[in-house]
C-alpha cells in the first residue's frame, strides 16, 4: 500500500458541511496533529484557513486542496536536493542525528544516489561506539561497492574521518560522506564530541564538511524541533532527511520545522534498501497531509 | 510558549481566585490548556480525548483545597489521573515462572531499540535474579544485525547463539529454543528485526515466531520520542501478537514521552522498564509518577503542590 493511498482517508472526515464553519476547522486542526503538526503549527493553519474562507462554501475535495495548499506554501521554499559542487573535491557530508534515526541507512542510500549520478563516493565509518555499527557500514560499502575507511571499534571518530578526508582528497573522490554515533541533543558529552568531528573535518579542507545532513526519523513527534535546534546550534546543520515515511507517519513536524528554522529538506526515506530515497516533494508531502493525493 | 501546565493554567484561574469549588466552565477553560500540554507532549489525539473527558469529570464540583490556587488543584487532578492511568504505582515486573525455557520475544518498528533493550533484560536478569540467559537474533533485515547482539552478548557477558548465515527466523527460532533446552537455559531471549506495522509479510513473520515460540512475555519496545503515530503501532502490534508489555527507550532524552500514555492506553499492557541510556545498565523500572510529570513539563507535581 502507498502511503497517498493510506493516508486519503486522512481529512474525509472533516467535512460535515458545505459551509466552512467552526466544527469542520476543528476537524481541519485536528487532522493537522495527527499528522504531527503540534498544536501549534496545526492553529495556524487552521486560522489561516478560517481568514479567507469562513462561512463560504467550500465542498471537500475544495478544502482539502486549500489545506494542501497552505502546506505546500510552506514547505516550497525548503525543499533542495543536496549537489555535489565542491571544488576542489571531495565534497564532506556529515550524517547526524539521534539514535536509530537512520542515519547509517541514509548514507548508504545517499552513496547509492550519488553513483548513479557516477559520481565516486567514499564512506567514513565514524561511529566506532555502537556495537558492530562499523561493520553496519562496511556491509553497506561492500554491497555498493564503494571504499570505507574505517578504525577500530571504540576508536577516537575524529581520528577516523579525519583519515577519511585526507583518503578521499589523496584520491580526488566526489563525496566523502561521514557516519556518526546517534546522539541524545541533551548529552552534552556526546554534543561536544560530535562538534569536535567538526571541526577536525575542516584541518584539511576548511569547506569541510560542506554539507551537515541531520537525519530525523518520521515517527518522532514534537521533539524533533528540539533535536534541530540543539543540532543546528552545535553542528551547523545544512539540510534535513527525513527517514521512515513508508509507514503510516506523516512527518507533519516537517511543516512546523520549516516555519520556524527554514533548513532546506533534501530527501525521504521511504524504505531499508539502497534505493529507497526519494527526492523531497513539498507538493506530494503536502497532499499527502491534507489527504488529497 | 508556556514550559508546563501550571503557567498555562496560572492565567485561567488568575481571575478566579479564592472559589470555592472548580465550577463546570471553569473546568472546560483549563481542559483547553491541558489538552495543548498533552498534545505539544505527544499524546496521541484519540487518548488526550478520552483522558480529558475523564478528568473533566472528575474536576468539576470539586472543592479547591485552601492552601492552594484553582490552577494547583487541576494540575493536582490532571497529575493524579495521569499516573493512575501510567499504571498507579506498583511496578510489573516479568512474568517468566514458566517451564524453562521462558521465552522473551521483544518487537518493535525499526531503530526502536530492541537490541540494546534485549541485552539490557539478559543482563539484569543475570544479575539481578541469577538467570541463565541465552540471546538469539532473529534479525536477518539489517546488516550486522545479528553481529551487534553478539558483541552486546560479550560485554554483558551473556551467551548468544552462534550465528548460522542465511538461516530465517523461524528456523533460528527454533534452533534456539533447541540450545535452551540441551543446555538447560532458563531465559531465552529473541531479538526480532525492526518492522513496520504496515509491513503484512513481516508482521505474518512475528506472528510465526511467537506461535513456534510460545513466549511467556512479548515485549513492544517504543522510542520515547514517538509522536502521534504512537496509537496505530500499538493498534497493529498487539493485533498481531499477544503482547505482555512496553518498553520504553530513549527516556535519557529531553521528549516529554507522551507515547508512554498512548501506549498503556491502546495495548492495556504495563510499561515494564525504561531504557535510559545506550550502556547496558542503563535500564529502570518504569515509574508513572515521574513520567506524568515530564508529559506535564513540570517534575515532582505532588511536591509542587503540597509546597504551594
Ligand atoms: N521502514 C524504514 N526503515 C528505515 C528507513 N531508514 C532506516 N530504516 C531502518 O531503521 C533502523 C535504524 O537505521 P540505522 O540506519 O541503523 O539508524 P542509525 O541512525 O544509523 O542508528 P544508530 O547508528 O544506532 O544511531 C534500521 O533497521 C533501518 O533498516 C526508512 O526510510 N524506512
Ligand atoms: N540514548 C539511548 N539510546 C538508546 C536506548 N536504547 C537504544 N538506544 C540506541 O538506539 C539505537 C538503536 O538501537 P537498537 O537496539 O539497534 O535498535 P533496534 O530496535 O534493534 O533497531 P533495528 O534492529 O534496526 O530495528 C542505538 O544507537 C542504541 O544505542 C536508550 O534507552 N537511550
Ligand atoms: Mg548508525
Ligand atoms: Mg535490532
Amino acid at each position: 500500500r502507498k502511503t497517498s493511498e493510506r493516508l486519503s482517508s486522512n481529512l474525509t472526515g472533516a467535512v460535515g458541511t458545505a459551509r466552512l464553519d467552526d466544527a469542520t476547522l476543528d476537524d481541519v486542526e485536528d487532522a493537522l496533529i495527527v499528522s504531527d503538526l503540534g498544536p501549534a503549527a496545526a492553529s495556524r493553519i487552521r486560522g489561516r484557513l478560517a481568514e479567507q474562507r469562513f462561512g463560504l462554501q467550500i465542498t471537500p475535495q475544495e478544502l482539502k486542496e486549500a489545506v494542501a495548499e497552505e502546506i505546500a506554501a510552506i514547505l516550497r521554499p525548503v525543499a533542495k536536493p543536496i549537489e555535489i559542487v565542491a571544488f576542489p573535491r571531495p565534497q564532506v557530508i556529515l550524517v547526524i542525528g539521534v539514535n536509530g534515526s537512520g542515519k547509517t541507512t541514509t548514507i548508504a542510500k545517499l552513496a547509492h544516489w550519488f553513483q548513479e549520478d557516477d559520481y565516486e563516493v567514499m564512506l567514513a565509518a565514524g561511529d566506532t561506539f555502537r556495537a558492530a555499527a562499523i561493520g553496519q557500514l562496511a556491509t553497506w560499502a561492500e554491497r555498493l561497492d564503494v571504499p570505507i575507511v574505517r578504525g577500530p571499534e571504540g576508536g577516537d571518530p575524529a581520528s577516523i574521518v579525519f583519515d577519511g578526508v585526507k583518503a578521499a582528497t589523496d584520491r580526488g573522490t566526489d563525496a566523502l560522506i561521514v557516519d556518526t554515533a546517534g546522539r541524545l541533543q541533551n548529552k552534552r558529552e556526546l554534543m561536544d564530541e560530535l562538534e569536535k568531528i567538526r571541526r577536525v573535518l575542516g584541518r584539511l579542507n576548511p569547506e569541510a564538511p560542506h554539507d551537515v545532513v541531520l537525519v530525523l526519523d518520521a515517527t518522532n513527534g514534537q521533539n524533533a524541533l528540539s533535536q534541530i535546534e540543539v543540532f543546528q546550534q552545535v553542528a551547523g546543520v545544512t539540510g534535513l532527511i527525513m527517514t521512515k515515511l513508508d509507514g503510516t507517519a506523516r512527518g507533519g513536524v516537517l511543516v512546523a520545522a520549516a516555519e520556524q528554522y527554514g533548513l532546506p529538506i533534501h530527501a525521504i526515506g521511504v524504505g531499508e534498501k539502497m534505493d529507497d530515497l526519494r527526492p523531497f516533494d513539498p507538493d506530494l508531502v503536502a497532499r499527502v497531509i491534507a489527504g488529497v493525493a | 510558549m508556556f514550559d508546563n501546565l501550571s503557567d498555562r493554567l496560572g492565567g485561567v484561574f488568575d481571575r478566579l481566585r479564592g472559589r470555592g469549588a472548580l465550577g463546570e466552565a471553569d473546568v472546560r477553560e483549563a481542559m483547553r490548556e491541558v489538552r495543548i500540554a498533552l498534545l505539544e507532549a505527544d499524546v496521541a489525539l484519540p487518548v488526550v480525548r478520552r483522558f480529558i473527558d475523564a478528568v473533566t469529570e472528575k474536576a468539576i464540583g470539586q472543592d479547591v483545597l485552601r492552601s492552594i490556587t484553582p490552577g494547583q488543584q487541576v494540575v493536582k487532578i490532571v497529575n493524579d489521573e495521569l499516573v493512575e492511568m501510567l499504571g498507579g504505582q506498583g511496578h510489573e515486573g516479568l512474568e517468566l515462572d514458566v517451564k524453562p525455557p521462558a521465552v522473551v520475544m521483544m518487537v518493535g518498528l525499526q531503530g526502536s531499540g530492541k537490541t540494546t533493550s534485549t541485552a539490557k533484560l539478559a543482563r539484569y536478569l543475570k544479575q539481578k535474579h541469577g538467570k541463565k540467559a541465552l540471546m538469539a537474533s532473529l534479525d536477518v533485515q539489517r546488516p550486522a544485525a545479528q553481529e551487534q547482539l553478539k558483541v552486546l552478548g560479550e560485554q554483558a557477558e551473556v551467551a548468544t547463539l552462534p550465528i548460522i548465515e542465511g538461516q530465517q527466523p523461524v528456523d533460528i527460532a527454533r534452533r534456539a529454543l533447541e540450545a535452551s533446552r540441551l543446555q538447560s537455559f532458563d531465559v531465552l531471549l529473541l531479538d526480532t528485526a525492526g518492522r513496520l506495522h504496515v509491513d503484512e509479510a513481516l508482521m505474518a513473520e512475528m506472528n510465526a515466531v511467537a506461535r513456534v515460540s510460545n513466549p511467556a512475555e512479548v515485549l513492544l519496545v517504543v522510542d520515547a520520542l514517538t509522536g502521534q503515530d504512537a496509537v496505530n503501532v500499538a493498534q497493529s502490534f498487539s493485533g498481531e501478537v499477544p503482547l505482555t508489555g512496553v518498553i520504553l527507550t530513549r527516556m535519557d532524552g529531553d521528549a516529554r514521552g507522551g507515547a508512554a500514555l498512548s501506549m498503556r492506553h491502546v495495548t492495556g499492557k504495563p510499561i515494564k522498564f525504561a531504557g535510559t541510556g545506550e550502556k547496558l545498565d542503563a535500564l529502570e523500572a518504569f515509574d508513572p509518577e515521574r513520567v506524568a510529570g515530564r508529559i506535564l513539563g513540570m517534575g515532582d507535581v505532588v511536591s509542587l503542590v503540597e509546597k504551594a
